[in-house]
């Protein structure tokens, strides 16, 4: 597509708050262009929802759409009574991996479970990045992060694998260096029903890289080039040597009944039932 | 004895690693932040020997600090705002089960009008949780207040969880000079904590059990003395801890130029060491006015209240927190404590400060004009007065 298009006709006229170099621009910049590319002319058909942290600063107050902020790690459980009220539009999460998968964590697996028709996608930068660079649930072994000056010691969550294990219909992983993989995805999963969940690991060149030991964004990005592999390579790998590595690619694609196609059979039929009684 | 210039937070992490506590369960949010981690290099560089757990919300970390304290150690956490209030189930949970937890709480206000600094509408709305409060005015009361709530709440006749509540901002992240005693003599004051009855295999009990109807209100009856003993102990402790390390902080209320005050200003936290200044210069200016820092809000220091009144024709109280509906928290309890009372003072209430609006001795000088003004006409204008609000 070499059209020329900007973002900007989804975006208020606001200056953004992130660092140089983040890779949330990257993550909004793909996901608006997926929409983009799938006709949308305005954000009219979405509502977004999204907790606290960097991460969940991208749709609200910047998209020119309904967007609702709430707290630390609850806006799944938010998405989940707009979706009931509005199917009919595409309800999207912005957030980041401890706001979904450390504080929220609970909620993301009962909405796969359930299979709430919802989009998450969830920047990972792997650290608590508004609060200036904590060990987070996603952190690698060994990482440097001003809650373990010496090296974290836990090991971190897969979130895109346990999307598959709670029921998601859809899970992926890319990276910021993946751009355009992730922007196909995002149109995949746009078009799609059910619980769906992109995970991007990202750059955070201010609470993560510093620590971690990168001079700068361009390192980072260099570093997840050089160590994104795909499914495929990664089922022929040891563990020890997965550990360094990060794996992209597709991890489920099925379909499943929604929570709200479920909910809304019932009223019908006991509707029905009642007409005839 | 060591003099250190540091933010009050490095001075909480300081302060921690001074009662030697054992187990620390925390959650990092602005503007604690900086406590957790000065801990976390602490615990790392082994310095302070303790268990650091990094857990995944305040919810986790107050239920790890009971596990921890059931188990008879010495436990610590920090936090703010929307943490703290995440908190609430596991708070009730804590002094029930008669935990002496102690949690510096970093005032910060609550969202939407998403704000991180300086409010007391965090802690104040965990007044009724049976939680002991403290509010601090400077760093160095910051650090002596966490030892001596480690001796109040580890006491027998009291059991039970405290906050030290410091402003966010203004406190902590503000440097000023603060003295750190001798560790010999801090052990000496502070003791290891001993408890009575822990999880111990050898000696299996049941923790937090069922109470029927028959019970529960005699063990709610025990929360209330626990609360009325630490009243008596919290000024007796200060007074202790003074003869030891020579800084004592008024027990209950700092009482400042009261003696002979017509108008006291009733304040909290930083707010008290502002009105000390004002105090001072409108005593240049003829009026006779004096202030009390109500130092603890938990339990409230009604007796002293009393005591306040009996001289005074004025309080005016300073509230940085709005129980919504109502008026200042400090203003409720305040006129709570007075009722019953024969020749009350007048009362007005001052809402100042929220979400980190600055509040300094100009504006605590216009607050007393104005109830200077009421008092000489025997009649308060407007009950509660929204200070310097934006129309
Ligand atoms: C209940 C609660 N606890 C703590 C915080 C402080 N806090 C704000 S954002 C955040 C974590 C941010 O990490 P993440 O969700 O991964 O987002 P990022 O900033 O890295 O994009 C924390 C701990 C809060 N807002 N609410
Ligand atoms: S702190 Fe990190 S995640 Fe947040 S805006 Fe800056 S670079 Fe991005």
């Amino acid at each position: 597509m070499t059209e020329t298009f900007s973002i900007r006709k989804y975006l208020r006229d606001l200056k953004l708050p992130f660092c140089l170099g983040c890779g949330i621009f990257t993550v909004m910049n793909t996901f608006l262009r997926a929409v983009h590319e799938l006709g949308h002319e305005n954000l009219s058909k979405f509502v977004f929802c999204s907790g606290i942290g960097c991460s969940a600063w991208i749709p609200s107050p910047y998209f020119i759409a309904d967007s609702i902020h709430t707290t630390h790690g609850r806006s799944i459980p938010v998405a989940t009574g707009i979706k009931l009220l509005r199917p009919d539009l595409n309800v999207v999460v912005f957030g980041g991996d401890g706001d979904i998968v450390g504080i929220g964590i609970s909620h993301f697996i009962h909405a796969a479970r359930r299979n709430l028709d919802v989009l998450v996608v969830m920047v990972n930068n792997m650290i608590y990045g508004m609060t200036g660079g904590q060990v987070a649930p996603t952190t690698p072994f060994k990482t440097k992060t001003t809650t373990t000056p010496y090296g974290s010691f836990e090991q971190p969550l897969d979130a895109a694998r346990l999307a598959v294990t709670a029921g998601a219909c859809y899970s992926a992983r890319w990276t910021t260096a993946q751009s355009n993989e992730l922007k196909e995805s995002i149109k995949k999963a746009i078009k799609m029903q059910g619980f769906r969940f992109i995970e991007v690991v990202s750059q955070c060149p201010t609470s993560f890289g510093r620590r971690a030991g990168f001079k700068n964004a361009g390192e980072m990005i260099k570093w997840f080039k050089e160590n994104a592999i795909s499914i495929e390579q990664a089922e022929r790998m040891a563990e020890e040597e997965l550990a360094q590595k990060i794996v992209v690619g597709e991890f489920i694609r099925r379909k499943r009944l929604t929570l709200h196609e479920t909910v809304y059979e019932i009223i019908r039929r006991e509707e029905g039932k009642n007409v005839e009684d | 004895m060591q003099n250190v210039i540091d933010t009050a937070n490095h001075i909480v992490a300081y302060a921690a690693k001074a009662a030697r506590v054992q187990v620390i369960a925390a959650y990092p949010i602005t503007p604690q932040t900086s406590i957790v981690e000065r801990i976390a290099e602490l615990v790392e560089s082994g310095e302070l020997n303790a268990e650091y757990i990094r857990v995944e919300s305040e919810h986790s970390a107050m239920s790890a600090c009971m596990g921890a304290a059931a188990g008879g150690v010495r436990t610590f956490t920090a936090t703010s705002s929307h943490g703290l209030v995440l908190m609430h189930e596991a708070l009730h949970w804590a002094s029930g089960s008669r935990l002496p937890i102690v949690m510096p709480v970093v005032n910060r206000a609550l969202g939407p009008g998403w704000n991180i600094w300086a409010d007391f509408t965090d802690s104040m709305s965990q007044r009724d949780t049976g939680w002991i409060q403290f509010y601090c005015a400077e760093n160095q009361e910051v650090f002596d207040t966490i030892i001596q709530v480690y001796k109040l709440c580890e006491n027998e006749r009291v059991l039970l969880p405290a906050m030290v509540c410091l402003e966010g901002f203004i406190l902590s992240h503000t440097y000023m000079p603060v003295e750190i005693p001798d560790q010999e003599k801090i052990d000496d004051f502070l003791p290891p904590y001993k408890p009575k009855w822990f999880l111990d295999v050898n000696k299996p009990i049941s923790h937090a059990n069922i109470v029927s109807p028959e019970w529960y209100m005699e063990f709610r009856y025990m929360i209330q003395e626990a609360m009325e003993n630490a009243k008596q102990l919290i000024p007796e402790i200060d007074k202790e801890y003074g003869k030891y390390f020579g800084f004592e902080h008024g027990g209950l209320i700092d009482k400042y130029k009261c003696e002979d005050a017509d108008l006291i200003l009733l304040t909290m936290g930083t707010i008290g060491s502002e009105a000390k200044i004002a105090v001072d210069n409108l005593r240049k200016e003829g009026l006779k006015v004096g202030t009390a820092r109500v130092r603890v809000f938990r339990p409230f220091p009604r007796e002293e209240i009393r005591k306040l009144a009996e001289n005074a024709q004025m309080f005016a109280v300073i509230d940085r927190g709005i129980s919504f509906g109502m008026e200042g928290f400090l203003a409720e309890e305040t006129k709570a404590s007075l009722s019953n009372q024969k020749d009350q003072p007048l009362i007005a209430g001052f809402i100042a400060g929220l979400g980190g609006r600055d509040v300094t001795f100009k504006t605590i000088e216009k607050i007393a004009k104005k109830s200077s003004e009421w008092m000489r006409a025997g009649k308060v204008g407007k009950e509660t007065v929204w200070v310097d609000l934006r129309k």
